[in-house]
């Protein structure tokens, strides 16, 4: 890159919906909002303030029809006034805002326009029913494949992928690998006090996880335990050059260097060609990797795109960490669990810290930040030398607006 | 007649009541589900609710439209398939339109002139049997069709309604559990000449609702109340035996807590009395007690309690009415003083009653944990042989409730209104949400 940028000060608020404690789906919750200036305000207090920043970044899927709100680059002032006058972007990937809002904070930066860029992710989705949900979600697929789309239409989706790997590698293998991804995910979740399912204390997970896929009352091939859950969240950090670190009084210390990132995206009007490949998802590591110079091999953390446990698998193998087929094995064997050859998803990914959606990515790189520069409190991991960088994977809707990004201590 | 045909002109009496609204809900749901069928577009579905007044059905269909929306919300995956052929394509539009749908069939009405057209008849009036038969007549010496009738009554024997409405068969007991659209029991009684087609019928419809059906022979109280109506008499013998030594609150609450607690039921036997209606158990002992020449199936206490005007079931926004406890939110906040007529505060009872009865024994798992247990022999087990070796007060009040209440159980078999022990805890279990069988090994019964 043409400069070098830097990820400090991440925040995320705890991902509230179904799991934790404070959830109770008839009492009144904390709206937008709320989450806004939490993030928002902890970001900035990190920062020295919000005289610092240059502009602002929000990612956020669709306010519009989960809480009746557009125009949502309006709550940048709204964080603190101090941010009045300055510019605000919003940005929409579905499911994929959160990388694509870091990559265009980097590009501003880039730009020599801003040193400074607050990023800030959110979604508040607990408004409505998961049955109404599933159609505002459904949104982030071509909307005339609504009709012929299952009720639960995203899971519907990856149930027609899952089904499809079932097919070619076989279902037992492959549920084996799905019920141990679950596995792991529910234990990071526990080490983030953030965390949704932090306060689960099942001790039989993998047996809780092995029912059976029920399509008259759910979808095909998935159970509920291979989904992420519905969630109301933010997440925010700041991104600056090296004037902005200083600008900011920063020790490089308390940083992360974004080394490379890769934005790939596809036809949302189209099918997947290969649904046992995430396509754009292997061109966008890919690129990514070409860009930072790097082997898989050098990575000592990846923040996977586990919207569904299959994902997960696909995933694994979308970044070359096994062959296809093998990314399965590659699960069930351990690698990727906490202390496996390259742990995924330390604070639990989509499914054990949650997915609010247009937070998700944004989460990502609070994960690795939190990581890389030793600050995961118990879900601490260890990060080899020889494996100094982390990745984030943000995808939207099914394959279709990926993000990706490798990091680096400095 | 097909059974799609059949379920389509269809009266619901006594509509707005507890158990009749609930009644609506499910055929209203099952016709609707018949209508979006292809091959049925040509047939139009009618279900009159009906009522004696228009105060009574004020509000009726807004229950059936938030409840159905509930449904629909459940059963989402199947609505999708059976609007395949519409345009509709989001969930919420296509729940919007089944609750729509449901609502058109419905047609509200006080004028029993409204069921003359309908095959069906379900009836769900007041225990009463004059009433009952009165009205069956009406309708089947008016009626267009040859009705069939379902009565939802819980004690008339089905002979009886069967032979003074001179229905010759056209009638069956299809004794749904309160509140109709959560439990899962119903009760299916024939008389002596119920139309094998009407009790096919009777079957694929509780199919269709997806019911757990106990067949129950045609015994006044059949086996729900025949084993409800005894256990509360069992409830009120205990609280008689115990007011001279405690006085009659401290007794109330003490019988109550224990079959509530220590015998691990959804609640206490006085507040289900209350639940049901003291006026409610009044009426269904009075129709009982005739058909039972050995035993009194009578309680001198509900008669003076009904004569104070002390009640029991709920307000139409379903609060509880006072009756031997007051509620508030679902909650005892009173208990009945019978002696001064009054209620007193359940904390100047609870601590001395308390004290005397002591808590359950170790091993205790509230109702409503235990209720989530799918394999709950291990636990049960483990609890009652403590209730047995314990001596406390409580302890000992429980176990010869549950001694009473497993004869109760035995007799409704020795009796032959149900064909099986088995039959007798499944009504306990579904129709109750009892967390075990009356009839049991849990205890040393002969020692008891």
């Amino acid at each position: 890159m043409k400069k070098e940028i830097y990820i400090t000060a991440g925040y995320n608020t705890i991902s509230l919906g179904t799991g934790r404690k404070e959830f109770n789906p008839k009492k009144p919750r904390p709206g937008i909002e709320h989450y806004i200036k939490e993030a928002g305000t902890h970001t900035l207090k990190q920062i020295g303030g919000a005289d610092n920043v240059d502009e602002t970044v929000i990612s956020n899927f669709n306010a519009s029809q989960y809480n009746k709100q557009a125009n949502l680059s309006g709550y940048a002032p709204y964080i603190d006034e101090k941010l009045k006058y300055k510019p605000s972007t919003r940005v929409e990937g579905a499911c994929g805002s959160g990388g694509m809002a870091i990559a265009t904070a980097v590009k501003f930066l880039l730009s020599e326009e801003s040193d400074v860029v607050l990023t800030l992710g959110f979604e508040v989705q607990n408004t409505v029913k998961a049955v109404y949900g599933a159609d505002i979600l459904a949104t982030a697929g071509w909307w005339k494949n609504r009709k012929e789309g299952d009720a639960h239409f995203f899971p519907g989706q990856f149930s027609k992928r899952a089904g499809a790997y079932y097919n070619k590698y076989g279902k037992d293998y492959t549920r084996k690998a799905m019920i141990k991804w679950y596995r792991n995910a529910i234990e990071n979740a526990r080490l983030d006090p953030t965390a949704q399912e932090f306060h689960n204390t099942n001790p039989n997970l993998e047996e809780t996880a092995s029912v059976e896929p029920n399509g008259e009352v759910f979808v095909d091939n998935l159970t509920v335990y291979d989904c992420s859950k519905v969630s109301d969240a933010a997440s925010s950090l700041a991104i600056m050059t090296k004037e902005g670190l200083e600008k900011c009084n920063i020790d490089i210390k308390d940083t992360v260097q974004i080394i490379a990132f890769a934005q790939a995206e596809d036809d949302v009007t189209t099918k997947p060609i290969n649904p046992v490949r995430l396509l754009t998802t292997e061109f966008a590591v890919k690129s990514a990797l070409k860009k930072a110079g790097i082997t898989i091999e050098q990575i000592g953390t990846v923040e996977a795109h586990d919207c569904f446990t299959i994902a997960g698998i696909m995933t694994v193998e979308a970044v070359g960490f096994a062959e296809f087929g093998k990314g399965a094995e590659y699960v069930i064997n351990g690698n990727t669990s906490r202390n496996g050859k390259t742990p995924f998803n330390t604070t639990g990914g989509l499914i054990g810290w949650g997915h609010p959606v247009g937070a998700t990515g944004i989460h990502q790189a609070v994960t690795i930040w939190q990581q890389l520069t030793g600050n995961a409190g118990n879900a601490q991991i260890n990060i080899d030398e020889t494996k100094p960088y982390g990745m984030s994977i943000n995808m939207g809707g099914d394959d279709k607006t990926v993000t990706c990004i490798i990091y680096k201590k400095p | 007649m097909k059974y799609d045909e059949r379920l389509s002109q269809v009266s619901v009496l006594g509509a707005a009541g507890k158990m009749g609204s609930g009644i609506l809900l499910l055929t209203a749901v099952e016709m609707t589900d018949l209508s979006l069928k292809k091959e049925n577009e040509n047939i139009i579905f009618v279900l009159n609710a009906i009522d004696v007044s228009d105060k009574a059905l004020n509000g009726l269909l807004n229950y059936v439209r938030l409840q159905v929306r509930k449904i629909a919300e459940k059963k989402i995956v199947l609505l999708r398939k059976l609007y395949a052929e519409s345009n509709l394509a989001y969930n919420s539009e296509i729940i919007d339109d089944y609750i729509a749908k449901v609502l058109s069939i419905i047609r509200p009405s006080t004028l029993i002139e409204s069921s003359y057209n309908s095959n069906i008849i379900f009836e769900a009036v007041n225990e009463n049997p004059e009433l009952k038969i009165k009205l069956f007549k009406t309708i089947d010496e008016n009626s267009d069709e040859t009705p069939w009738f379902f009565t939802n009554t819980s004690s008339v024997p089905i002979n009886y309604l069967d032979n003074k409405a001179e229905l010759d068969g056209r009638i069956i007991g299809f004794h749904f559990y309160n509140p109709p659209a959560v439990q899962k029991l119903v009760e299916l009684i024939v008389s002596n000449n119920t139309l094998n087609e009407l009790n096919d019928f009777a079957l694929e419809y509780a199919k269709n609702l997806r019911k757990f059906v106990v067949k129950a022979n045609d015994v006044a109280g059949f086996i729900g109340n025949g084993y409800f109506m005894r256990d509360a008499l069992l409830g009120i013998g205990l609280l008689d035996e115990f007011k001279s030594e405690y006085g009659f609150p401290m007794a109330l609450y003490a019988v109550n807590k224990i079959s509530h607690e220590f015998m691990i039921r959804p609640m206490g036997i006085f507040q289900l009395i209350d639940y049901v209606g003291i006026d409610v158990c009044k009426y269904i002992m009075d129709v009982m007690n005739p058909y039972f020449d050995d035993e009194d199936i009578h309680s001198i206490l509900l008669d003076q309690l009904l004569e104070r005007g002390i009640k029991g079931g709920q307000n139409s926004d379903g609060s509880q009415k006072p009756g031997f406890f007051k509620y508030a939110k679902g909650k005892i906040i009173e208990v009945y003083d019978y002696y001064n007529d009054e209620y007193v505060s359940v904390e100047t009872v609870s601590g001395k009653t308390d004290k005397i009865i002591g808590n359950p024994p170790d091993g205790y798992i509230p109702w409503k944990e235990i209720i989530k247990i799918k394999n709950r022999e291990k636990p049960l087990t483990e609890y009652f042989n403590n209730l047995k070796q314990s001596n406390s007060k409580g302890a000992e009040i429980a176990k010869k409730y549950l001694k009473g209440s497993r004869d109760i159980a035995l007799k409704l078999v020795a009796l032959n209104v149900a064909h099986s022990e088995k039959d007798v805890n499944n009504v306990m279990l579904t129709g109750f949400f009892h967390s075990y069988g009356p009839i049991n090994n849990y205890l040393p019964w002969e020692e008891i």
